[in-house]
């Protein structure tokens, strides 16, 4: 295993001034380069929190959260994130859409202008990849739900990251455009070697994507349990139906029950 | 075209078709009934007077037509302006929201004395009471729709380094728009209130202060001109409006703001 490219180390994160809610207490985990991994827990056991960290969105008050070998301190532009609602914006085409990480972050947003048909040629590669070739001239409000997420999925890479967060992405999706996009992503994580954390509720989602899952107490939250998952890649949506998958999926939620009861 | 196979479109010809029949039955009501034209002039006394005036008529109109456009100009461009402001951040909202709600509680047409004691009589206060009435809804729906970003988008945007100005000029801005444009329609017929009423307390032309001599004068069928003047002038004004705002924001009409 190469060495973590995401460090969570003993964080409280508290909202609100000091007597505030405590969201997470005591929260350590690791993430290794090239890594996928799943983050699961009951509702509220802030996960979202965690996202935050990671990108830098929320400072701790007390541990340290370190990506790529430096210290959290402020927005961290290495990162892509996706959540579950695409949040495309609907007067742009998809392809604009795509594209405006690119206006933002620093070492592109000077190059944009002059450099746009390399660009743009990089988007249309991500749309072939997600199975979105010829749509990018479409506005947002003309695609479905599943073909905004992968949309949504190409904005999250377009600027390369190192680290890919993705919040319940496909939350609100049918379960068969759920089980393609869990391809998607799969082929996304095999093709471009990125690393990707998943904060999701769905047990049989993350035990078919991560390699590791990390399961959260109820709130306030820290990591109770750290799964490896043996299956080999690439995995074949096949897999869903085996019982030793079965078996880590039901294992994992009795480790969430209890988390609940205890709460 | 609708599928009907008689070849006439009814909902296209039903503005037009109500319309006529609102003054067929104002007509004959009046024919009717035999009412004074003191009371309830008929449609074709007020055309007549419509004819008789026209001069006057048409110089008063135009007159109204300047003084509520400038006000309107004025009222898009402080309202974009203070709505983008008010809409920037929480601390300038929770100041300025108060004070906008009391100024617009106050009746415009208690503010056109003061306005006369600043400007006198005449046009500019007519501009300015167009301009205090349409402002107000302006800049709550462009504050609104800045308000209202999608807490994702920021962070999509905000980890990516974006700064508060990166935020409002890629994502808040464009994203009021639809606000905006829808705002004007509301605004420029309270732009024509604004502007009428000014000229009927402190004005020397103008529609308003052309009803007044009229009423002054018991000239009722003028004052009845006035009046259907000034909702020609408005329902231009709107379909102008309506028009800008299917141009500039088709987009919106098409999609659900917050789909997911």
């Amino acid at each position: 295993m190469s060495e973590p490219l995401v460090t969570i180390q003993d964080v409280d994160m508290r909202y609100g001034g000091p007597q505030g809610l405590l969201a997470v207490e005591g929260l350590s985990l690791e993430v290794a380069t090239g890594e996928f991994a799943a983050v699961v827990g009951p509702s509220g056991c802030g996960k979202s929190t965690l996202m935050k960290l990671v990108t830098g969105l929320y400072i701790p008050q007390e541990g340290a959260v370190t990506v790529a070998g430096a210290r959290v301190t402020k927005p961290v532009n290495i990162v892509g994130m996706a959540f579950q609602n695409p949040t495309m914006l609907p007067w742009r085409t998809t392809l604009d859409n795509i594209l405006l990480p690119l206006e933002v972050v620093d070492r592109h947003r000077h190059r944009l202008r002059r450099h746009k048909a390399e660009y743009v040629e990089k988007a249309e590669r991500l749309l072939e990849t997600v199975g979105l070739k010829g749509f990018g001239q479409k506005y947002p409000w003309q695609l479905s739900g599943g073909m905004q997420q992968r949309a949504n999925l190409c904005r999250a890479l377009i600027h390369e990251p190192d680290l890919l967060m993705l919040d319940e992405p496909f939350g609100a999706l049918d379960s068969f455009t759920r089980e393609e996009l869990w391809c998607v992503i799969r082929d996304l994580h095999a093709a471009q070697g990125v690393t990707i954390v998943l904060v999701t509720h769905d047990l049989r989602e993350a035990v078919f994507l991560a390699d590791r899952i990390f399961v959260m107490s109820a709130r306030p939250g820290r990591i109770i349990k750290n799964q490896t998952v043996p299956f080999t890649r690439p995995r074949d949506l096949e897999i869903l139906y085996q019982s030793d998958f079965n078996d880590i999926v039901h294992e994992l939620r009795g480790d969430i029950a209890d988390a609940r009861k205890a709460a | 075209m609708s599928a009907q196979s008689k070849g006439i479109d009814w909902v296209t010809a039903a503005p037009w078709l109500y319309t006529g029949g609102l003054f067929i039955v104002w007509e004959l009501a009046v024919r009717v009934f035999n009412l004074p034209p003191y009371l309830l002039p008929a449609p074709t006394n007020i055309a007549g007077a419509i004819w008789q005036y026209w001069p006057a008529i048409w110089k008063n109109s135009l007159q109204t037509l300047y003084t509520t456009t400038v006000g309107f100009i004025l009222a898009v461009v402080g309202g974009l302006a203070l709505g983008i402001l008010v809409g920037w951040s929480r601390f300038i909202y929770a100041g300025l929201y108060p004070l906008m709600v009391g100024f617009n509680a106050i009746p415009k047409v208690a503010v056109v004395p003061i306005l006369v004691i600043w400007f006198g009589i005449g046009t500019i206060p007519a501009i300015l009471t167009a301009f205090l009435i349409a402002f107000f809804p302006i800049v709550v729906n462009v504050a609104t729709g800045l308000a209202t970003i999608e807490p994702e988008m920021e962070d999509v945007l905000r980890a990516l380094g974006a700064k508060k100005m990166d935020i409002m000029l890629k994502v808040g801005i464009p994203r009021s728009m639809p606000y905006f444009f829808g705002s004007l329609k509301i605004a420029i017929t309270l732009a024509f209130v604004g502007s009428v009423i000014a000229e009927t307390v402190a004005a020397n032309s103008g529609l308003g202060h052309m009803m007044l001599a009229a009423q002054s004068q018991f000239n009722v069928p003028l004052v009845w001109a006035g009046l259907i003047m000034l909702a020609i002038e408005g329902i231009i004004m709107y379909a102008v409006m309506a028009w800008v705002e299917m141009r500039m924001t088709g987009w919106a009409h098409r999609s659900q703001m917050a789909q997911v």
